[in-house]
């Protein structure tokens, strides 16, 4: 019973780990001020270049990499399309996630010949801590996991002590809360919020990194499916606070575990599936229960 | 785009105002002015895209000309355009759906939920309705925009009383509308003893009506032109397509001039629930007359839609004429795949490069204010 209920805990980990990144990526925007709904395009077009990047290299770590860096570039089209030159976020956004989608189905094809999916014999996949395995309780739930699982919390909490503690993330709150007040002091809004967005595509690309060499080690077309816009709704559900996002999105990475088991014992994967989407929408209902009220002017909010 | 004069030209001072430009040579003033024409923007986007989607072809080894033009010939060919005009309408149709709210400044990305509902509900009322053929056929389809129509409505109150924007909670929306209607075609209202999940053939008094001897085009089209052709009289005729254009210029200065924001929402976004509704239905009451798992979806009708909507800017009149180039990327795309081995894929990039340049087609307004304010 408790080793079932360990590895409950790691399928929960590892389902959480790539909304996680992802996340993080939109809380950073979010506290930049920008409404950033491009990270199911990013994550999926780091996904596919993690597995390009792991195949040519020969090493998973190269993957990593290059998804990193070259998400990190399909993000300069938002950041600086957004931030310098203030044209709509959203419909950048839209686009991207099209032009995402789209490349990465193309690219399958003249690169590697196939489509639907890519998993060519010899593929790397990131290494397991397989070393954990003796140790009780850890041992279970981290062995089968990357590093990249870890690290994610890791990463998180330093981002969310940059925010707090440091002169530049203090000034990178203030972009976000009061842009003209921040101009005044003297600090560049459209830098601070270009570079936040380039570095959100990077923690995309390592989610999708994670996403392709860490949950399975294989590229499949449009496998985000959604995770990105999960990641949204987590963002808005924590109020941009990084600190909280870990329980959000190990909430939605409970959802996406159970939904396996209950698959296991002959649940139609249909409803498994479409489980954590209503659950988020559930959820982030349920914590704006009295938003009409709190704001009286009734009208729809400017997003 | 430099506008050069020579020097015995610039007798205007820096400091003249914007209405200066009077001053300038006959040409470029019919240029400038020619620059602001609404139509400009977009056919620039597209141009922008195609050459761009060109040198895509040209770092992956393919060759731009022969792919672009497979593309139209496939989509054009007398043989191909009885497909092809059914193909528009469902994308003018899902366009519809995106433009609507998109006049009041929403995104409604959730058009996949709409759409399958809207088949799901057809195939039910087509399908097992024991009434004659004239009544069945609109009931099916009136039942399917009543169906898509209350659950795109779901996202208004949504967004009024719970502050979740309405790009989002369609987007969650939709999939739990796809997964549940592909659960019951699968394993409820499947037809039996086949090998793909589909529901059986509509019987024959239950098919949408056909015209003519086409094919693929049926009476279906026409509803969905009608569609249109209601969505630009209200726009530019009535009352409510005020309202809506003015919550969508200025959402603040609507609310304060007595538009009820939250009712237009829930109204606007109930008729792009509606428009999705009634492609789905179409689809289903259309040759092979069955609901089939996924076969909605996966022709990417719906972000086709999207992607019109977008580069119409919403408006009525334009969204036939954008819809026909993405239906031409669509359609065209398996003949380009076919014939010059360029992947259909590529109609995907296009559709989001051509959204991309035209959301950054900001910085050229910013340079012409810059320039009329120099």
């Amino acid at each position: 019973m408790q080793l079932f209920e360990l590895s409950f805990v790691a399928a929960v980990l590892l389902a959480a780990t790539p909304i996680l990144y992802a996340a993080l990526a939109g809380a950073l925007s979010a506290q930049a001020g920008v409404f950033n709904i491009a990270l199911e395009g990013q994550m999926l077009w780091g996904a596919f270049a993690a597995v390009a990047g792991s195949y040519y290299t020969g090493s998973a770590w190269g993957g990593v990499l290059v998804a990193l860096v070259s998400t990190a570039l399909f993000a300069v089209i938002l950041a600086v399309g957004s931030a310098r030159w203030k044209a709509d976020p959203i419909i950048i956004a839209i686009g991207t996630n099209l032009l995402a989608l789209g490349l990465t189905g193309f690219l399958l094809s003249v690169l590697f010949d196939v489509s639907g999916s890519f998993a060519p014999r010899g593929l790397q996949g990131l290494p397991k801590m397989a070393f954990l395995s003796d140790i009780p309780v850890i041992g279970p739930i981290f062995a089968g996991q990357t590093v990249l699982v870890p690290l994610a919390f890791v990463v998180i909490v330093a981002a969310g002590f940059w925010l707090k503690r440091t002169p530049a993330g203090l000034r990178l709150r203030g972009v976000g809360e009061h842009p003209d007040a921040a101009t005044a002091l003297g600090v560049n809004v459209a830098s601070y919020q270009t570079w936040t967005t380039i570095v959100g595509g990077a923690l995309c690309g390592v989610a999708g990194a994670q996403l392709a060499l860490g949950n399975v080690t294989v590229f499949t077309e449009n496998m985000t499916a959604g995770r990105g816009w999960i990641a949204v709704a987590a963002v808005m559900l924590v109020a941009g606070r990084p600190f909280w996002l870990p329980v959000a999105c190990l909430g939605f990475g409970a959802a996406e575990a159970l939904g396996f088991r209950l698959q296991g014992i002959g649940a139609p994967q249909q409803l498994t599936d479409a489980a954590p989407y209503a659950i988020t929408l559930v959820v982030l209902v349920l914590t704006r229960i009295g938003f009409a009220r709190r704001n009286r002017s009734r009208t729809l909010i400017d997003s | 785009m430099s506008t050069t004069t020579p020097p015995d030209a610039q007798a205007t001072p820096p400091e003249a105002p914007a209405g200066a430009t009077r001053a300038a040579r006959p040409a470029t003033r019919i240029l400038n002015t020619a620059l602001r024409h609404p139509a400009v923007v977009p056919i620039g986007a597209v141009v922008l895209a195609l050459l761009i989607g060109a040198a895509i072809m040209l770092a992956a080894g393919l060759d731009p000309i022969v792919a672009y033009t497979a593309v139209v010939s496939g989509a054009l060919e007398p043989g191909t355009l009885d497909y092809t005009f059914s193909v528009w309408g469902f994308i003018c149709g899902m366009a519809l759906a995106a433009a609507i709210p998109l006049r009041m400044g929403e995104f409604n990305l959730g058009g996949n939920g709409q759409l399958v509902l809207g088949g799901l509900t057809a195939a039910l009322i087509a399908g097992y309705a024991p009434l004659p053929g004239p009544i069945v056929i609109p009931l099916a389809v009136i039942g399917a925009a009543v169906v898509s129509g209350a659950f795109g409505a779901l996202s208004a109150p949504l967004a009024t009383r719970f502050g979740i924007p309405i790009i989002i909670s369609t987007l969650l929306l939709s999939p739990v509308a796809v997964a549940i209607v592909s659960y019951l075609v699968r394993f409820q209202i499947g037809e039996a003893g086949s090998a793909v999940a589909q529901t059986p053939r509509l019987p024959e008094g239950a098919r949408m009506w056909a015209l003519g001897d086409f094919s693929y085009s049926n009476v279906g089209l026409l509803i969905i032109i009608a569609m249109m052709i209601v969505f630009w009289v209200v726009d530019s005729r009535s009352a409510v397509g005020y309202e809506l254009r003015v919550v969508g210029a200025n959402r603040r200065f609507g609310a304060y001039g007595g538009v009820r924001v939250g009712r237009l929402a829930l109204g606007a976004m109930a008729a792009a629930g509606a428009a999705a509704g009634v492609v789905g239905a179409i689809i289903v009451m259309s040759s092979p007359y069955r609901l089939i798992d996924g076969a909605l979806i996966s022709p990417g009708y719906t972000f086709a839609g999207v992607a019109a909507a977008l580069l119409a800017g919403g408006r009525p009149l334009l969204v036939p004429v954008t819809a026909i180039l993405f239906t031409v990327l669509q359609v065209g795309g398996a003949a380009m795949e076919r014939s010059a081995d360029v992947p259909r894929q590529l109609s995907d990039v296009l559709q989001g490069v051509v959204i991309v340049v035209l959301a950054l087609r900001v910085v050229l307004d910013q340079r012409r204010s810059e320039r009329s304010s120099a």
